[in-house]
Order: C-alpha cells, then structure tokens, then sequence
C-alpha cells in the first residue's frame, strides 16, 4: 500500500478516536450509546500497537530478527516449544484475563463512566501493554525466567525478595477477593449455588471421559461440560423453586465462607487432579465464550449507557467504596488498564514458548490490549443499568439501610430514582429473592449482562438464565483461580521454607503439604472471614487493598524494566517504563497513605479501628479493630518494601548513568535462529 | 476461501494449544507412546508439576 494512503488511513484513525474521545468526554446531561466507547478504544488501540509499540520495539528494545528464543534453543517439547504466534497470543490472553477486568470497572463505575474508561485506555496504551511487552521480551532474553529471578540478577537481593513477597501478597489478597466476590454473589441464591455445585459432577463425569473413553479430547469433553453446564444452569430454576430442594443450596455468607475454605485447602492439599484439571479446562472454555458473547452482544445491540458520565461521588463520599478519584479510581481498575499479575504470566510460560523475538510484540502487547477491551465491555455492562439500581445493587447494608424501602430511598436521596418495587421486580425477573446489598461488582456485572444478552436473545423470558449464566461463569472462574492461586501459593512458601529446614521444601512430603496448604489457606481465610463478618460488606477495605498489592507488583516490574534499559545503556529511552511508574508510585503511595492514615473512618484503617473503639463495646468488635490493624500493616509493609526496591533501583540508575559503575545486563548469549533462514528459503 | 480455511485452523490450533491437547500430542510424539488411557494418565501426572506452579492471573 502507498504511504500516502497508510498516512491518510492512520489519520481517519486518529480523527475518529478523537471524535470519539471527544462525545464521550464532553457530553453533559444527555445519555450517550455504548458504541462510543468501544470506538474510542479500537482507535485508542491501533494507534497505540501501530506507532507506541512500534517504536518500543525498534527504538528501546531493538527486538533481533536475528535472534533465537529460548523456546529454539531449548527446545524440549514439553516446556519449551516454538509456537505459532497466533497460537500464543490466543494462549497468552486466556492466561491473563481473569475476573479482574471485569469486576474493577464494574466498582469504579460509582464516579461514573469518565474516570474508568479513560484511565482504561491510557493505563493499558502507555503502562499495562507496555509493561506486559518489555517483561515478557526480557524473560524471553534471559531463557524464560521469572520476574523474581530477574529481579535478584538484575537488581539486587532486596529486589528478589521484595518480589517474591509482592508475589505472595497480591496472591493471599486475591484470593481473599475472589472469595468474597463469589460469597456476596451466591450467598442466599439457591440457583447459583446448586449451579456451582453442579459442576463438581459435571467436572467429574468430563474426567471420566477423558481419562477413559477419548483420552486428551479436551475441547470436545469441554464442549460437552458446557452443554450439561447449561442444562444445570436451566435446571438451577427449579431447584430455587422446589420447597424441597431450595433449603439445602440457600446458604448464608459465612456458611459459604467456610465451604469455599475448605474446598480450596482440599485442592491444595488432596491429589485431586481429575477434578480441577477438567474444571479448569470447563471455566477457561466458558470465560473464552462468555468474553466472546459479550463483545457481539455489545456490536450487535449497541446500547445506550444510563451512567452520567461524572456522578457526585468524584469527592470521596462513595457507596461502593470511599475515596476520591485520584487516586482511587486508578487502584480500582486494576487489570484492565495494568497488572502487576500479568508480569508473572509474561515471565512464566509465555517467554518459553515465543517463536520470534518480533513476536514479543503482538503477544504481549496484542493481548493487554484485548484484555483492556474486555475491561471497556466491563463498563458498559455496568453502565446500561439505571444508575439507581446499579448503587442499590452495589452499596452495602451498612450505607443505604437493611431494608428495601430504606435502601431505596437512600439511593433516590442521591440523585439515583430506583424504588423498592422496581428492584423487586427485576430481582423476580433474574430469579432472585433480593438484588439490594449485593456488594462486590459480580451481580451488577450480571444483571448488566443478562440485560444486554436477553434485549438481543431471548428476551425478558430468559433474563434469569441470562443473569445466572453469568453468575456462574464468574463463580466457577474464580473458584479456579482459587484451586490454582492456593497451590501456586503452597509452593512458592514450600520454596521458601525448603531454605530453612529441607523437608519442608520437599512437594511430595505430605506433612509439609498440610502445613503449608493450611498455611496458604489460613491467610486468604482470614482476610474472606474479615470481609464476611465486615458491615460494610468487605468490598469497601479489601478491595483497594488487592489493587494496591497488584500496583505495587507492577511497580516492582517497571522498576525492573527501567533497570534493564538502563543497564542496556539505553536510558534516554527509561520514561517508556519510568513515566508509568512514577505514576504508579504516587497512586499507590497515596492510596496506601489514604487506606493507613486517612481520618475518615470509611477510608484509613486505623481511624476506623479508633472509632471502633470509643464506641460502646459488643461483640465481635475486638475482632474487627484487629481486622483494621492487620489491613493497616500489610497495606504499610507493602509500601515499605517497593520503597526499598524503588531505593535500591535508583541508586543503580544513578551509578551506572553517572559512569560510576560499568555493569552489563544478563542475557543468554546470541545464538542466530534458524527460523530467519526457513522463512527466507 | 483458502484464507476463511487458514483463520479456522489457526483457532482450532489456538484452543488446542489453550486446552493441552497439543501439548498431549507433543507428550505422545516425545516419548513415542500411542493414545491410551494409561498415556493420558501419564500425561495428566507430568501436567500436574507444570499446571500447579504456573498462576492463573486475576
């Protein structure tokens, strides 16, 4: 194509997007269509792969044409092997995207549809695609290792450890979340319950099958699990109808709690491989479609979003979570515009399967940007809803009242109509007793979608198969990250402790399993029973505190990044990491200064233990004041140690930019890849 | 058409490579075993030290 024609098309790109940015940005007291939105990120995307990632990988990275992988090098069929860059970015994306992006935009879209998207285009363009990109090229320069490793080479000790306890933090925290997430989702729903627990014998049957009747079909064992998931889905009606059968799935909160404690220390802790291996297959089969179904949904009924796009919760006084925007908007978010997480997946199995350097590119760019889309579907699911009943939905007992009449007229208070008949009704419509209190984003999420999917298929007559769908897509999604994130956790302190005393290291050694398992679980338990028993329904003090945990794990990336370039003496171009992280050090620094310190009790921890305490005494209040104080500490040490690796990393910046210090970055040797040579002959 | 063909393989091959069984193929062709019940429990116990320790992101 003529380059005069790719200017041209490359501007109509960038009028557009700002055509687009510019409706979504501008309009005042009128309603806007979703579409508005996923025309400003497609714009915002291509120009951000075509030029930003352009010059990251030609000008700082000077990605190598030339240059084997490691998964050419060490080509071993097993956990090194070429794959197709397609291929890889399919499996990259299903690795990253996870529930994180679709419940962060849901919770931060209490200031409105503004602050969300706009922190979703410019977090992902210029610091989460970015991050995945640069850490994912290093692991790949390095023979595939993990961010930890890298760390301690390329940093320093501090660095090392300080990484691996960011590591087992954001996964304690997550897991707490998750928990409290499918908790506030399926307590009191007897549908959703005996959904989920449907897919135990349905798990189990797929088993069976692959184990014994077509051995390794996985995708046609899990095209089947997803038919007779539906069909637990249809059959989940009845059940919550039957006087019989209803009882025994309506579960309490702190019933579920306990249930989802013990189901993931049985999977940490118990060899039962035939039954998450199929679970996971089943939940990454239903994530890959429900993401899918959504996007086409969205396309293909272009709704109109009811959110104004600024509500009177910019200064702090939020339902959902209390806080100002800055910078409680930006931690909110988390995944869909950067997650630290993601730098484990781009130095984990990803860069040992990387055929080209080039590729780096398109896989871990390319899929940020996907998961960010999902993040703006996110929004706008939440943003289709009445205002007034996405705040009835989402603010906690604690803050509207217990009742419906009160809740409702709290909500109306602010601005919001919504009636209690009205959220009776839709409660009916999507099969539920109740949508009032459902704190933690996944029944907004759900009503949202059940809205969107019954308006195009269906209609009002399927809305609760519709709503449960969802709710069980994001139940089983988690409780997998759950099985995984506890044994990924029990073997990382098993690591640990092997230092200390051998044994303790050994993975087949069944009293260290219990220990550790138990170890793993007791800490994310804590945090969900902290969440359970919290008035203001738990969503309020944990989730800032999983994306603060998340930040600072991205931080500790870009920190790395921003070594590595500079170490490669390329640090005129450090801002391309630097810039993102100074911004992430001031959201995170602040919001934990906030989370710690803030003296309104609905934000600091310790003025809400205070206030606790000079209160008169009742039962379970001690439990809570120790609650805030631990929150308090974890939010604290956290900023302490990126502190010290922050330290660290600046102290190197200067020696080797000043001359002082002749250092040399630690890649594998140049080995020329054979594939150049194929390609060309 | 030819093109349409390509874009389906590359999917199928994507979810193959999402779900293992590529990687159960590779486990087959590495230790030049055929498809069998005892293969695939073989296969499962290898994916489970791999599958255990590698994150699923949030």
């Amino acid at each position: 194509m003529k380059k005069s024609i790719r200017i041209v098309i490359w501007l109509g790109v960038a009028v557009v997007g700002a055509l687009a940015l510019g409706t979504i940005a501008l309009h005042r007291g009128e309603e806007i269509n979703a579409m508005w939105l996923v025309l400003a990120a497609f714009c915002a995307y291509a120009l951000g792969y075509r030029f930003y990632s352009k010059f990251i990988s030609t000008k700082v990275l000077a990605l190598d044409p030339q240059r084997a992988t490691p998964a050419e090098r060490l080509e071993d069929g097993r956990d090194f092997v070429p794959t197709n860059k397609w291929v890889l970015f399919g499996h990259h994306f299903a690795a990253i995207a996870g529930p994180g992006p679709l419940v962060g935009p849901v919770l931060a879209a209490q200031f409105g549809y503004l602050p969300g998207t706009l922190w979703i285009l410019v977090g992902a363009v210029f610091g989460g695609c970015v991050q995945d990109f640069v850490i994912l090229l290093f692991s790949v320069r390095r023979d595939g290792k993990s961010l930890t490793e890298m760390a301690r080479e390329e940093i320093g000790k501090v660095g090392g450890f300080v990484a691996y306890a960011a590591v087992i933090s954001i996964i304690v925290i997550l897991l707490a979340v998750g928990a409290l997430i499918v908790v506030n989702a399926m307590k009191s729903s007897p549908w959703g319950v005996f959904t989920i627990a449907m897919t135990i014998p349905i798990a189990l049957l797929m088993g069976f099958y692959l184990r014994r009747l077509r051995p390794g079909k996985v995708l046609e064992v899990s095209a089947l699990g997803f038919i007779l998931v539906m069909l637990a889905i249809w059959g989940g009606q009845w059940a919550s109808q039957s006087p019989t059968v209803a009882p025994w799935f309506t579960l309490t909160a702190p019933a579920l709690a306990i249930v989802i404690i013990i189901y993931g220390f049985a999977a940490s802790a118990l060899p039962v491989w035939l039954l998450l291996a199929p679970r996971d297959y089943l939940s990454t089969f239903v994530k890959l479609g429900t993401i899918a179904l959504l996007a086409l949904g969205i396309i293909a009924l272009r709704p109109t979003l009811h959110m104004p796009p600024l509500t009177r919760f910019v200064d702090g006084s939020g339902p959902i979570f209390a806080g100002k925007i800055f910078p409680f908007a930006f931690i909110t978010i988390a995944c869909g515009a950067i997650s630290g997480f993601h730098s484990l997946i781009a130095s984990g199995t990803t860069p040992k399967l990387i055929r080209r350097e080039l590729e780096t590119r398109m896989v871990g760019y390319g899929a940020m940007m996907c998961e960010s889309m999902v993040a703006i579907l996110a929004m706008i699911a939440a943003c289709v809803l009445s205002p007034g009943t996405y705040f009835a939905i989402n603010s906690p007992a604690g803050i509207v009242g217990q009742s419906p009449e009160a809740a409702s007229a709290t909500v109306s208070g602010w601005g919001f109509p919504v009636t209690a008949a009205g959220m009776h009704s839709l409660a009916q419509a999507v099969g539920e007793q109740t949508l009032f209190n459902r704190t933690g984003g996944a029944p907004a999420f759900a009503v949202g979608m059940a809205h969107i999917f019954s308006s195009s298929l269906g209609g009002q007559a399927v809305m609760a198969i519709w709503y449960h769908f969802a709710i069980m897509f994001e139940a089983l999604f988690i409780l997998t990250v759950l099985d995984a994130g506890t044994r990924v956790g029990r073997f990382m302190v098993q690591d640990a402790l092997g230092h200390i005393w051998k044994p303790l290291g050994r993975t087949g050694w069944y009293p260290s399993i219990l220990a550790t398992s138990a170890l793993i679980v007791a800490a994310w338990g804590s945090f969900l029973w902290q969440g359970v028993k919290d008035p203001l329904g738990g969503i309020n003090s944990l989730w800032p505190l999983f994306g603060i945990c998340n930040q600072l794990l991205a931080a500790v990336a870009l920190c790395l990044a921003t070594t590595i370039i500079v170490k490669m003496g390329k640090a005129k171009y450090s801002p391309v990491t630097l810039a993102p992280l100074v911004w992430l050090v001031a959201v995170t620094f602040t919001a934990s200064w906030h989370k710690v310190f803030d003296p309104n009790p609905r934000i600091g921890f310790l003025a809400h233990a205070r206030q606790l305490a000079s209160a008169a005494p009742s039962h379970g209040v001690s439990r809570l004041i120790i609650n805030d104080r631990v929150d308090a500490a974890v939010a604290g040490a956290l900023v302490c140690m990126v502190a010290l690796i922050l330290l660290e990393s600046i102290s190197l910046w200067v020696s080797v930019i000043s001359g002082r210090m002749q250092v040399r970055v630690r890649e594998a040797p140049f080995v020329a890849t054979r594939f150049a040579a194929e390609e060309q002959g | 058409m030819s093109e349409v063909r390509q874009i389906l393989t590359t999917i199928v091959a994507t979810l193959r490579e999402i779900f293992d069984e590529s990687a159960y193929m590779r486990f087959l062709a590495r230790n030049r075993i055929s498809s069998s019940s005892t293969a695939y429990a073989a296969f499962l116990r290898e994916q489970e030290g791999i599958k255990a320790r590698r994150p699923k992101c949030c």
